[in-house]
């Protein structure tokens, strides 16, 4: 007679250190195998689409660095641009370039958590320590020009909230200059590091077909295999004067599309950002940042989608103006909320640690999972 | 890559009167409107052509159109009667490179919407999201709950219609400020 | 406050007051519940990082709240997330402190015009012991609100408050 065998229920969250905020997974699982997954969301849920409604559109600007913390300037990024694609007002080339700078440094900063955390889940603490110690390099150099640590509010509708400080253009340059050693650094110490290897290699394979059936974006995408950013293959900004590569993942460890791919596209966007700033930090125009911002904002009815690369994908603003000073709607495509979605698929088959690795490797911010 | 327009005409020819109509005058996008109950063959004949091939749907958005008419209820609060709740789908091609805009309204009082979801999995969170913050009904959809908001939240309560009123109380603790 | 400055001098004996002595023990380990809300849950990772190094006060994550003395309400408050902080603060045994980080926390910050689903202020469901304003705090500011938390288990008495 067979066994009769029941599955067991297993709730990880909301407060649990290692779900990077306050998600909440159902684990089904039978003995140590997972089952199914489900994710319980809204631990975190703002309200950011009625503030948004609420508010007037250069009111907006603080609200959306609020959602990805991680990565506030690549939100406001997002945002401005949609507006003045609305609009139709074009802004200044330092304005373009400095917005430019700004978002490379905030990816590395990003991505310096994302890959700090996903190494100190699976155990490996040191990396974690070292990546936030050049992480305090970047919010420095923001907070000498914008004042702030982590949400800066510094892109506005048609410019900048100040100019760069006198000091930016140099540390700039001593930290991309400085920051090399640390992904050689980060390669000896966790690429390539054999239990860290162990742990993510195979783990969470997600075939491209999938990835883009379920619209996942960023380095969850490349990571399968597939060659697309936005930066390049839907140019906004002035992205298409640099010369940089997409990393994307080849399955060097073990599979492509694995968790280790994930994490190692990530380290190698960082050296492309680097690229990036490199060349454009000697360009930077001389001009005014402000002369665009308009005094009234009334867009003119319409509708629009903007979409931006930000550090975890895409991130698309999609905003309904009546004519009006407020915002009528504006729906955030957040990445994280869309890439989440994969980790049921992913997690099927494997054993209850490797979620935190999978997790970890999908990196969510919740405050944009949730808004 | 295809225009908007060339995707109309395509479209137009094989559905017909589903297609409602084509609004290219709005500043940066055109979009076209489909009638909601059918919009999944639609979706389906979008992303199987050979010439169309939309493989990724980039956003749906739940839109309170808030064109019905405002009139107060038994209790003199202020509510929206008929007009029509909206949804967006934007689509992209990886292949081809090219996008477009729909959008389905159904009407306020049963808002019904046939679910993408068994074509683009993505649509799946997407859809709960706006039936927890509007209400719109996705028929089909294999687990239509709330997403964001607590599960025992207030039923008819849907914090993204323009009339929505922040309630008092949930579970003891005071909401208003 | 003076009890290591009386150095093992004189053979091993320290003479002190319990109230001292308990109140010493407990202000230079205060634990806290490792569990991050939102945006200013990331300036609390920061602030045990490398950089500002949180250890150096006694004050290290765990991961249950049984083992905890303290949490750092990092962010903010949702609905459906006071629930789960309300269980969180029973779970913890007493003595308890309640550092309250971020305006999120405080009252309610940004959200607290338009959010429906945002609790305005943590002190409507736990008591709490030091607000530390901000949006978010900086390190700083978050090391200056675990001084005053100390200092207010320095000057705690054993007696039953009447
Ligand atoms: S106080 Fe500011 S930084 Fe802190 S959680 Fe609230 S919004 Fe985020």
């Amino acid at each position: 007679m067979a066994l009769k065998t029941e599955t067991m229920i297993l709730n990880m969250g909301p407060q649990h250190p290692s779900t990077h905020g306050v998600l909440r997974l159902e684990l089904e699982i039978e003995g140590e195998l997972i089952v199914n997954v489900k994710p319980h969301l809204g631990y975190l849920h703002r309200c950011f689409e009625k503030h948004a409604e609420a508010m007037q559109y250069n009111q907006v600007v603080p609200y959306t660095d609020r959602m990805d913390y991680l990565a506030a300037m690549g939100n406001n990024f997002g945002y401005v641009l949609a507006i003045e694609k609305l609009l139709g007002i074009q802004v200044p080339e330092r304005v373009e370039y400095i917005r430019v700078i700004m978002a490379e440094l905030q990816r590395i900063a990003s991505h310096c958590v994302a890959i700090g955390t996903n190494g100190a889940d699976i155990g490996a603490l040191t990396p974690f320590l070292y990546l936030f110690r050049d992480r305090e390099y970047i919010l420095s150099i923001f907070e000498e020009t914008c004042g702030a640590r982590m949400l800066y509010n510094y892109m506005w509708i048609g410019g900048l909230s100040h100019d760069i400080h006198p000091n930016f253009v140099r540390r700039t340059k001593e930290f991309t200059s400085y920051f090399k050693n640390t992904i050689v650094e980060l390669d000896n110490l966790l690429s390539y590091n054999k239990i860290f290897v162990e742990r993510t290699a195979n783990i969470g394979i997600l075939p491209a077909d999938t990835a883009i059936n379920y619209g996942a974006t960023g380095p969850v995408l490349r990571g399968s295999g597939v060659k697309f950013d936005l930066r390049k293959d839907d140019t906004y900004s002035i992205y298409n004067r640099f010369d940089f590569d997409i990393p994307v993942g080849k399955g060097l460890q073990g599979t492509v599309g694995d968790s280790w791919d994930r994490y190692y596209v990530r380290v190698r966007e960082m050296e492309q950002s680097l690229r990036i700033i490199e060349q454009a930090i000697d360009q930077i125009p001389e001009g005014d940042v402000q002369s665009a911002i308009p005094k009234k904002i009334k867009p003119p009815k319409g509708t629009v989608y903007t979409r931006v690369e930000n550090p975890r994908g895409e991130l698309g603003y999609f905003i309904i103006s009546d004519g009006n000073t407020n915002p009528f709607r504006v729906k955030v495509r957040a990445p994280s909320f869309v890439n989440l979605e994969i980790l049921g698929e992913l997690c099927k088959g494997h054993l209850v640690a490797d979620v935190i690795a999978i997790l970890g490797s999908i990196d969510i911010v919740l405050g944009e999972v949730d808004r | 890559m295809k225009k908007a327009e060339e995707i109309f005409e395509i479209l137009k020819n094989e559905f017909g009167d589903i297609i409602l109509s084509f609004d290219k005058d709005t500043p940066t996008e055109p979009i076209i409107s489909i009638e909601p109950l059918k919009i999944h063959i639609v979706s389906k004949f979008l992303r199987d052509n050979a010439e169309l091939q939309f493989d990724s749907l980039m956003c749906l958005s739940g839109v309170d159109d808030a064109n019905g008419k405002k009139v107060k209820d038994a209790d003199g609060i202020d509510i929206i009667e008929g007009g029509t709740l909206s949804v967006y789908y934007h689509l992209y091609s990886t292949v081809l490179r090219h996008k477009i805009t729909l959008k389905v309204s159904a009407p306020r009082e049963d808002a019904k919407v046939e679910s993408v979801e068994n074509i683009w999995k993505c649509a799946d969170w997407h859809e709960r999201e706006a039936y927890d913050m509007l209400g719109i009904i996705f028929l089909n959809h294999p687990d239509l709950r709330r997403i964001l908001m607590p599960y025992d939240w207030f039923e008819d309560s849907f914090p993204l219609r323009k009339d929505f009123k922040v309630p008092e109380f949930y579970q003891g603790m005071k909401i208003p400020y | 406050m003076g009890l290591l400055d009386k150095e093992f001098s004189d053979g091993n004996i320290v003479v002190a007051n319990v109230e001292d002595l308990l109140n010493w023990a407990r202000l230079s380990s205060v634990w806290q519940l490792g569990f991050g809300l939102a945006c200013c849950a990331i300036e609390m990772m920061a602030t045990s990082a490398s950089h500002y190094d949180f250890d150096r006060f006694g004050l290290i994550p765990r991961n249950t709240p049984r083992q905890a003395d303290a949490i750092i309400i990092s962010g903010t408050v949702t609905l459906k997330m006071a629930i789960r902080i309300k269980r969180l603060y029973e779970q913890i045994p007493d003595p308890k402190y309640i550092i309250s980080m971020g305006s999120c926390a405080n009252c309610g910050g940004p959200y607290w015009e338009h959010g429906y689903h945002v609790l305005k202020g943590v002190d409507r469901i736990i008591p709490v012991d030091v607000y530390v304003p901000g949006c978010p705090p900086r390190p700083e500011a978050l090391l200056e609100g675990l001084l005053k938390l100390q200092e207010k288990i320095r000057n705690e008495s054993l007696r039953k408050k009447s």
